[in-house]
């Protein structure tokens, strides 16, 4: 018997008994819908996250602070520009304590296991300004060699040129139509040269706007070229050794274990400093991201284990319904081998039937509560889809159950395959 | 068409024909030790080419078991089957399900036909076991239909189909790989008189015009009597053989 032919019988046995076939065929879909969706939404959330964590930047970077963290970035409104509030309430008073100074890169630098470290410039320009009369604050950070900034519009920087990446929110605020209005057009930023109260105007050109991020990004990204610019602005006139920092990057080798990498971290910590990864910033999110992941999936494993005796019921029921023909066929010189086929073809295409079902209707589903979200609780979490059906995570799951199928039908096919033909041409 | 060729006879057919297949010392038993049943108690025989044969017996007299063995549906405890030539024992399982596929035919009481298919499909289920094309099954299906009369109703249901019909469907079924041995389980059993006279009719002329050797398991006297040769069965033995 050719296999076309063996599909074919195999698919419309199927629905020789209709009800009970769709009837397994629900029970595989709810196994199914679950495990897709829940892959849809973890996935949605980790492609957030990745996307996110490229702003903070590259893989093989600790992010070095003082041991109080940062407190620049809010995630409240835009503060206006005060032009009467003076440079100590802002910037030195608040920031000292927790700069980062030559001294300490040096110390940092001197780590082992730490290859390189890079002071983390950031510039403190006194407000920010584009077509629209009213001036905002904002801080300007460098971009670290590695980060993968997720852009709503324009291009990555170009480090020899005076170029910025605008957060998204700044767009409208400074009289801009949209994000794409927004690229290639100027700004210009006040600040204090060095300790002199007066402010200096600097232009930069706006390569492109950055999604907003949950993970504080609400500095503007800028140059090198942009960065010395101002911080050499900055800083004039100031003793090198008074100049601040930050943060600083320190870089280790990728490829060292985590054992290591945490002695590096709590030596760090000793001499005053927090050490963190990329992963560390985001670790919990994701660990119970993951945890919730795990619990879905269980429940979805537990759905499809359930089907799964379904299918092997259905297939028994059709052994016993059908022993007379697996009889005749095989008298009629059908290999055993064959009628196994037969029946597993069926099993799997009862799985094939629910777990595309299944999957379908999630990626439907799932769409629609993408645009419902968006419009509702995500409304402050740009270019986050809740759910997100990867291609390959899609087909592994309807491969999985159509693999969990054929298992299923293994049993009953063998039980077909192993009939005697004459005791099934008997059997009455 | 059918009467004609039963009265034109077989000329074609003379004495000195090969057997297609033998029996040598055949048994079989069920059972184990104390509960062992024999079934068939080494029998001989041997069945020419073209002949048409009957098994006869009382049901438990071991006559269906015989033809399964005949048919290589079943293993006999010891004792082989010799089929143009070849020992069947040696036959590796593969070879066994191909010569039931393309030298028998089948034809049972109970017709066996799936209800739900058309007549048609039932009847190239061979075909398709066999792994021929579609176009040649439907050509061949067409072409057997035809030969039991039954052209009108390829499409209609099996279920829908009478009696008298069923069987010559299922004729057609066992016709369709040009069999070299038809083996009929009590062919006429489900069937009344008239309609039993009908399918009697095309078996023999398929016998006498084609030269298929029939095998016919049946308990039915008229119908024995027709067939060239009666082997009677009683508790496992042969107690009478026309041809000795």
């Amino acid at each position: 018997m050719k296999l076309f032919d063996i599909f074919a019988m195999a698919s419309s046995n199927m629905f020789r008994s209709k009800l009970r076939t769709i009837l397994t065929i629900i029970a595989i879909f709810v196994g199914s819908f679950t495990i897709s969706m829940t892959l849809g939404i973890s996935s949605g959330i980790s492609s957030y996250i990745d996307k996110q964590l490229g702003s903070i930047g590259a893989k093989d970077a600790l992010i070095v602070h003082k041991t109080v963290k940062n407190s620049l970035t809010t995630s409240e409104g835009l503060t206006k520009y005060d032009p009467k509030a003076s440079i100590n309430t802002t910037a030195t008073s608040k920031f000292e304590s927790i700069m980062l100074t030559p001294d300490d890169i040096s110390i940092i630098s001197k780590q082992d296991g730490i290859l390189s470290v890079e002071p983390m410039r950031t510039a403190l320009p006194r407000y920010i300004q584009g077509t629209d009369k009213q001036k905002y604050e904002i801080d300007v950070s460098e971009t670290i060699k590695g980060m993968n900034i997720d852009l709503v519009a324009g291009r990555e920087l170009i480090s020899d040129k005076n170029e910025i990446l605008l957060p998204n929110k700044y767009v409208k605020p400074l009289g801009f139509n949209s994000a794409k209005d927004a690229v290639g057009k100027i700004v210009k930023f006040g600040i204090n040269k060095g300790l002199q109260p007066e402010l200096v105007e600097i232009s930069a050109v706006i390569a492109g706007v950055q999604q907003e991020s949950i993970f504080g990004s609400s500095s503007a990204l800028a140059s090198s070229s942009m960065i010395n610019t101002l911080y050499d602005t900055q800083t004039s006139g100031i003793i090198s050794t008074k100049k601040q920092y930050m943060a600083a990057i320190a870089r280790f080798d990728i490829n060292i274990s985590e054992s290591k990498l945490n002695d590096i971290k709590e030596s760090l910590s000793k001499k005053g400093y927090s050490a963190s990864t990329i992963d560390d910033e985001i670790g919990i999110a994701k660990q119970v991201i993951n945890a919730i992941t795990y619990v879905l999936i269980f429940f979805g494993a537990i759905a499809l284990l359930a089907a799964s005796f379904g299918i092997i019921n259905t297939l028994f029921m059709a052994v016993q319904e059908r022993t007379k023909e697996i009889g005749l066929m095989k008298a009629m010189g059908m290999s055993k081998g064959k009628i196994f086929l037969l029946f597993s073809i069926e099993a799997v295409l009862i799985g094939l039937c629910g777990s595309v079902l299944g999957v379908l209707v999630s990626i439907g589903l799932g769409n629609i509560a993408n645009s419902i979200a968006s419009k509702g609780f995500l409304k402050d979490l740009p270019g986050f889809d809740l759910t997100v059906f990867p291609p390959t995570g899609v087909f592994l799951v309807i491969l999985l159950i159509a693999g969990i199928a054929f298992l299923a039908g293994t049993l009953p096919a063998r039980r077909a395959a192993n009939l005697d033909p004459i005791d099934a041409l008997r059997y009455e | 068409m059918i009467n004609n060729i039963k009265s034109s006879g077989s000329t074609t057919i003379g004495k000195n024909k090969k057997p297609i297949i033998s029996a040598i010392d055949l048994t079989k038993q069920y059972g184990e030790k104390s509960s062992l049943f024999t079934a068939l108690n080494k029998i001989c025989l041997s069945i020419k080419e073209g002949d048409s044969i009957a098994i006869i017996g009382k049901s438990g007299s071991g006559k269906s078991t015989l033809m399964h063995l005949l048919a290589l549906l079943d293993t006999p405890s010891s004792g082989k089957i010799i089929l143009s030539g070849e020992d069947t024992s040696k036959m590796p399982k593969k070879k066994l399900d191909k010569l039931r596929n393309n030298t028998f035919g089948f034809v049972f009481q109970q017709f066996f036909l799936n209800s739900n298919n058309t007549v048609l499909d039932n009847v190239i289920l061979p075909l398709k076991i066999a792994g021929i094309g579609k176009k040649t099954r439907k050509r061949r299906g067409i072409e057997v239909l035809k030969t039991v009369e039954l052209v009108d109703k390829v499409n209609n249901k099996a279920n829908d189909l009478s009696g008298g019909e069923k069987q010559r469907v299922v004729i057609a079924r066992a016709l369709i790989n040009n069999p070299s041995i038809v083996f009929a389980d009590e062919p006429t059993g489900n069937l009344d008189t008239a309609t039993g006279k009908k399918i009697e009719n095309i078996l023999f002329s398929l016998n006498k015009e084609k030269g298929i050797s029939l095998i016919v398991v049946t308990h039915d006297s008229d119908l024995a009597k027709k067939c060239d040769r009666q082997i009677y069965l009683s508790d496992g033995e042969i107690i009478k053989d026309t041809n000795q």
